[in-house]
Parts: structure tokens; C-alpha cells; sequence
């Protein structure tokens, strides 16, 4: 990792600099899109902290992505609240409820724990859907303005949210590469391959899990009050299955335990899935075909084949 | 630069090279075609719906040739998964990157509610053919948004008006889809009922995926003198079955909303529904001259009889058209639209007359209907009218939307 990272750091700066550069000359739409994008990745490089470097499969990971939107759209049209008490808000409500779900989650291990995080993931939904007075139910809560940073720009712009979500992406990155190049990310590795043989060297397996899964949280909430604020508006779907099965889809399709990989990954279903669909009706159809192409042909992802060929 | 650098920037390149292709702009010069945005779910569990709303619309601009005030029309559909970020995600490109004049469709309440801020972001003139949650013309109407369609509670008002007035039930129990559509529905009934004297002695809601009706059928009182039901699609399909097969059919009469025994679900009902009293703005079975055309037509394009959903947006593409000649072709001028969209005034619309109120939501008959079977095959018959009702009923408005929206526990239930 450590001898590999001037290059990812070279990949990623060149990456930004190329869509920040490009960004001004896009239409709305496509600008629109790729602010999608990075704020996918955000999730999608959080739950990797999990899958990809830990080895614990979540299917719930919505949950802490859809609280802190939640508690972005709650605050911000109920309260008016600004930008820093939304920002804290939404990561620290993500954070806590990762906290309390890690407790219960991380007892098991493998098809367990992808059902326990599974059933936790429609707690949350489920309160989504009934707790009405709090949530609007079914209805969503819409509205939820763009935050005021007080810069001269304007967020309500493509443009400048765009940067805004460029920004923030960067920094995710960058705090989530810190982490898992540091020696706790390797006991991290070190439990996916082998749980046992950790413990034995006197690791506290426990800790480290439910640490990993607490930082996996935290980062899918700092992209749930970005989301929040993106879509101005948030609603059960942001915390129902399926989206927890697209970010894993996105980590598995990017290659798991590579961190720039599934935000690739994120970037490629967000287009796929928009641009296809313009040409076809069939573009589901397509979209599976991409991932049983990966599965077939490139199990460790895109960034594993990458990865494979020049090792 | 190792090969995995450039594999990176390869990738990187690619999607640019997508997404400069993306923005690939139309010419948009002021004489070209007019061009109508319209989402619908094509893909998903709500599919089926999505089918009937787009061959309804076609079928409405195949008629005029595609051509209004000497300008063509162009259609331009999205699918919507049946899920509102995506269709959010597809007003944006209608809008930002097709150009679009007008945005019409969606399907589920909570894509009303996020289309709306942004309708009145971008001042777009948009149609809701088939979202039918009250509040979107009650209490947070947006200016750019004209109603087409209906709302929840606006025909189940009529019921509990009609059942008070027409039958000697006084003790209703409510079993319903336990969402924000069937909270209002069961609202709407249970104020009027209630106020002309009836008692809702019991509400059942019954969770959206529940597959077993039984545990929740067990639960409904024997004594009631009617059961008032609120399901749609494949619950709706599963839930006359059960009903039937409970033994509750034959021993409490069922009333029910408009989409329990719509024409979406009705050709795969049997005679388990038959004799269901509903509600609702519109019947394939109404005999008015333009709805036999329609519904005619309708069948030859879809092979199947219409929908209220195949109607709304039938009439919907009508009442678009209706406004762009109101403005002489002119659609660029927004503000204008507007108002023609909100001023369209029609008799002869398949459903009946419909004007707007100042809430952008319409002013239309409501049919009392029962499931009968004519000519080897089930429909709803139409038997009471109630003309020209507003989704306010007979209420004052500005009193009306002091009180709360109709949720699971509002009106509270007094005699369960």
C-alpha cells in the first residue's frame, strides 16, 4: 500500500484536476450527474472500509448514508439550521447509529452478518416509513435548501456544487487513504485474511471491527448530508434496500479493498444507469450484463484486472 | 507512471469522453418542435401502470397527428424506475438538457413532492397527470404545478357522503394500504361519514409488502355493517381473493376507493369482486360519447380496456395541447403557458367536465360504481354522479386546510 500510494495520489490529483478543468464547459445536466457521482463514491469508498478491507459484507449500509440525510432535511426545514450544525448533525447521527447497529452487528460474521446488517438496515427504513410526525412517511421531506457557505458563489449552480462535492470527495479520500494505509487499515487486512491468526498475535479483533464499522458509518453519513442537500429532498428510498445492494454492487464492480476502485465503480453505475437509458429500455438489462461481465471476467473488480496485469 | 496510473486515467478519460457526449446539445431554435417531457415508471413493479400512462398519451397526440398551432410535438419519455431519485434525476435532464417546454407524468406521491421545489426552481410549466397526494394542491401547492389528475381524498369524500345518504350503514371498518395513499383515502371517507352520522369502528392497515392477508382479515369485526377498502395493483388483486376467501365476502358488503377495482386490476379480478361499491373520477364503463371513442380506441392501441390511469394522461396530453393553442404555439413563453394550463375548460373530456380551481387541482364528477358483469366480462358500472366536486368537497377552503392532512391517526378513530 504505502509504496503504491505516489502513484494513486498522481491518478487522483490528475483525475480532479481533469473534471474540475472540464467541469465550466458541461451542460447542466452531465454537470449534474457527475456531482451524483462523487457523492456516491463517498458511500461507496466508506462501505469498502468494510467489504473491500475488513471483509464484512454489509447490506444495510444505507442506514447511516439515510439518518444523516434525515437529519440534514430535518434540521434545515424545520429549524432553518446552517450548513456546520447540518454537516455535525448528519455525521454524528450516522455515527451514533453505527455505533449501536456495530454492537449487534458485528458478533457474526459472513452470511450472518449480511443478514443481521440486512434486518438493521429495515429498522431504519421502517422508521423512515411509519415514524410520519418526524419523517413525512412515504412523502418524503422535500425542500431541503443548498447550504450557505458564505462564499460568493452561490450553491444553488451546478457549477459551483459541483466543486463543492469535487471538494468534498477529495477530502473523503484523502482522510479515508490515510486510514486504511495506516497501521490500523493493515490489522484491518489482516482480520479479512485471517480472523484467527490476528487474534492469536494478540490483536483485539472485536475493537478493530467495530471500529471499521463505525468509520464506514461516519463517511456514508458525510455523504448522506451532501446527498441531502444535492437532491433537496430525502425519502425512505434513500434508506431502503435497494440501495444498500447498489452500493455493494458498486464496490464489487470497482474492486473491493481499493478504495479508488469503488468510487470508479460509483461513477460508472451513476452513468451507466442514466446514460444508457436514454437509448434503451432495456438499459436494466444491459446494467446486469456489466455486472455478470465483472463477475465472470474480473471477480476483483475493475481495479483488480487493472491491478492483475500490471503485477 | 505505473500501468495502473494509466489504467486510471484511461477510465477517467472514458467517462469524460461520456460525458462530453452527454452534452451533446439540441438546437433549440424557436419554431422547432414543442417538446413534452413525460416520466413514467417503464421498468419496475409498477410497470404495468407506467404502459397505460404513456399509450394513453400517445394515444392522444397520435390522434392530432403529433401537430398543435402548426408546430410538431415531440415526446420525449424517461423511465422512472418507479423510484423518485431516479425520476428526479430524469426531470433534470428533461429539463437542463432536452429543453423541454412542458414536464409532465410521475406516478408515486413522493416524486410529486420532490418535482415540485424543483418545478419552481427551474419555472417550468408541469402537469401531474396521476400523483394524487393531497397536500401538492392543498397545503404546499407550487405555482408551476397544474393538477391534471385527481386527489386522494377527493373521491372517497363522495363515498362516505353517498354511503350515509343511500344505504343504512353506520358502522364502517376501514382496511386499507398502510401508506400516505391510503391514509387519505380512508381520511377523506371517514370525515364525511362521520360528520353525516356513521362511525368508522375499526382501521386495519395493512403493511405494502404483506403477502398473507389472513393474520390482518382475521382481525375485522363481523359486525361491521361494511368494510370501506384501500389497495392498488397486486394488492389490490390479493386482497379481493382473501376477502373471498376469509368468508367475509357475502357476509359484509365491501365499499372501496377508485384503484381497488380499477381497470389496471379488474380483468384479473373474478367474481369475488363483484357487487364492490367504489369511488372514483373516472369508469371505462361511462357511457358519455368521447369515453366510448376513447375507450375504443384505446383498446386497439393497448389490447386491453383503460385505466384511470390511461385516462388521466389521455386527458392529461389533451389539456397540454388545449393550453399550446390557447397561447397561439407559443411555448417559450412560460409564464404564459401557465396560465392557459391553469385556464383550460373543457366538457367533452373522456371523464366528463373538468375546470381548475386556484389550487391547481381539478374540479370534476365523481362516479359511484359497482362491479357488475356485462358481456361475459367484469366493469365498473357507473349508477350516482356527484358533478363538479373540488377536493375541498363542500367545505370552505381556507377552514379546510387549517386542519390537519389525513394521516394513519388523523381523523383520530373514536369508536374503535
Amino acid at each position: 500500500m504505502t509504496r503504491r500510494r505516489p502513484g494513486m495520489l498522481v491518478g487522483v490529483t490528475v483525475v480532479a484536476a481533469l473534471a474540475a478543468g472540464v467541469a465550466p464547459w458541461l451542460p447542466s445536466y452531465p454537470l449534474t450527474l457527475l456531482t451524483q457521482a462523487m457523492i456516491v463514491a463517498i458511500l461507496a469508498m466508506s462501505l469498502d472500509v468494510l467489504l473491500g478491507f475488513t471483509g464484512l459484507p454489509s447490506l444495510g449500509h444505507a442506514a447511516y448514508f439515510g439518518v444523516a440525510a434525515y437529519a440534514v432535511a430535518i434540521l434545515t426545514t424545520e429549524r432553518q439550521s446552517g450548513f456546520v450544525l447540518c454537516l455535525i448533525a448528519g455525521i454524528v447521527t450516522a455515527a451514533v447509529t453505527a455505533a449501536l447497529f456495530g454492537l449487534i452487528a458485528i458478533r457474526a460474521t459472513g452470511t450472518y452478518f449480511l443478514m443481521i446488517t440486512l434486518a438493521l438496515g429495515m429498522v431504519v427504513w421502517g422508521l423512515a416509513f411509519r415514524w410520519v410526525s418526524l419523517t413525512k412517511g412515504d412523502n418524503g421531506i422535500s425542500g431541503v435548501p443548498r447550504p450557505d457557505l458564505g462564499l460568493p458563489w452561490s450553491l444553488w449552480g451546478p457549477l459551483p456544487f459541483f466543486y463543492f462535492s469535487l471538494a468534498c470527495a477529495l477530502v473523503a479520500i484523502l482522510l479515508l487513504g490515510l486510514i486504511v494505509a495506516s497501521p490500523f487499515g493493515m490489522s484491518l487486512k489482516g482480520i479479512r485474511e485471517s480472523e484467527s491468526r490476528m487474534r492469536i498475535l494478540g490483536y483485539n479483533v472485536w475493537l478493530h471491527k467495530y471500529l471499521a464499522f463505525i468509520i464506514a458509518g461516519t463517511f456514508a453519513g458525510f455523504s448522506g448530508v451532501l446527498w441531502a442537500y444535492y437532491n433537496g429532498f430525502v425519502s425512505p428510498v434513500d434508506v431502503q434496500l435497494v440501495t444498500s445492494v447498489e452500493a455493494l454492487l458498486m464496490v464489487a464492480l470497482g474492486g473491493p479493498g481499493t478504495l479508488l476502485g469503488p468510487a470508479a465503480g460509483a461513477a460508472i453505475i451513476v452513468f451507466l444507469k442514466n446514460f444508457v437509458s436514454v437509448y434503451t429500455k432495456r438499459w436494466l438489462l444491459i446494467l446486469g450484463a456489466v455486472y455478470i461481465g465483472v463477475i465472470l471476467f474480473a471477480p476483483r473488480g475493475l481495479a483488480g484486472a487493472f491491478h492483475r496485469r500490471s503485477s | 507512471m505505473s500501468r495502473r496510473t494509466i489504467a486510471v486515467l484511461a477510465l477517467a478519460t472514458f467517462l469524460l469522453a461520456l460525458v462530453a457526449g452527454l452534452g451533446t446539445e439540441t438546437a433549440r431554435a424557436q419554431g422547432g418542435p414543442i417538446k413534452i417531457g413525460f416520466l413514467s415508471p417503464l421498468t419496475g413493479a409498477a410497470s404495468a401502470l407506467g404502459k397505460d400512462m404513456l399509450n394513453g398519451t400517445e394515444l392522444y397526440l397520435d390522434e392530432i397527428g403529433r401537430q398543435v398551432a402548426g408546430r410538431k410535438i415531440e415526446l420525449i419519455v424517461e423511465d422512472t424506475e418507479g423510484n423518485t431519485q431516479t425520476a428526479l434525476t430524469k426531470a433534470r435532464k428533461l429539463v437542463d438538457q432536452d429543453h423541454v417546454h412542458i414536464l409532465s407524468g410521475g406516478l408515486l406521491a413522493s416524486t410529486g413532492y420532490a418535482i415540485h421545489p424543483f418545478a419552481e426552481a427551474q419555472k417550468i410549466p408541469t402537469t401531474y397527470p396521476v400523483m394524487s397526494s393531497d397536500d401538492l394542491t392543498q397545503r404546499k401547492p407550487a405555482k408551476w404545478v397544474v393538477r391534471t389528475g385527481w386527489n386522494s381524498s377527493q373521491s372517497t369524500h363522495a363515498l362516505g357522503d353517498w354511503v350515509i345518504k343511500n344505504t343504512k350503514y353506520r358502522k364502517v371498518a376501514a382496511v386499507a394500504a398502510d401508506y400516505a395513499f391510503g391514509w387519505e383515502s380512508v381520511g377523506g371517507f371517514q370525515r364525511t361519514f362521520e360528520e353525516g352520522g356513521g362511525q368508522i369502528v375499526q382501521k386495519v392497515w395493512i403493511p405494502l409488502n404483506t403477502n398473507d392477508f389472513a393474520p390482518f382479515l382475521s382481525q375485522v369485526k363481523r359486525d361491521a355493517d361494511a368494510v370501506f377498502a384501500v389497495f392498488f395493483g397486486k394488492l389490490a388483486l390479493q386482497f379481493m381473493k382473501e376477502y373471498e376467501s376469509n368468508g367475509l365476502r357475502g357476509r359484509v358488503p365491501l365499499l372501496s376507493n377508485g384503484t381497488t377495482v380499477d381497470e389496471s386490476v379488474l380483468p384479473q379480478m373474478g367474481d369475488e369482486a363483484l357487487g364492490t361499491i367504489s369511488t372514483l373520477h373516472y369508469s371505462a364503463a361511462l357511457e358519455n360519447p368521447t369515453n366510448q371513442r376513447f375507450a375504443k380506441a384505446f383498446e386497439a392501441k393497448a389490447g386491453k380496456i383503460p385505466s384511470y390511469y390511461a385516462e388521466t394522461c389521455y386527458t392529461n396530453a389533451r389539456w397540454i395541447t388545449e393550453a399550446i393553442k390557447a397561447v397561439g404555439g407559443k411555448v417559450e413563453d412560460r409564464e404564459a403557458l401557465l396560465v392557459a394550463l391553469r385556464k383550460v375548460e373543457l366538457k367533452d373530456f373522456p371523464r366528463g367536465p373538468v375546470k381548475i380551481d386556484t389550487f391547481g387541482n381539478p374540479v370534476q364528477n365523481v362516479y359511484i360504481r359497482k362491479v357488475e358483469r356485462v358481456g361475459g366480462k367484469l366493469q365498473n358500472t357507473v349508477f350516482f354522479t356527484y358533478p363538479n366536486v373540488s377536493q375541498f368537497w363542500k367545505y370552505n377552503p381556507e377552514e379546510f386546510l387549517k386542519l390537519p392532512l389525513y394521516t394513519r391517526d388523523y381523523p383520530p378513530c373514536k369508536s374503535c
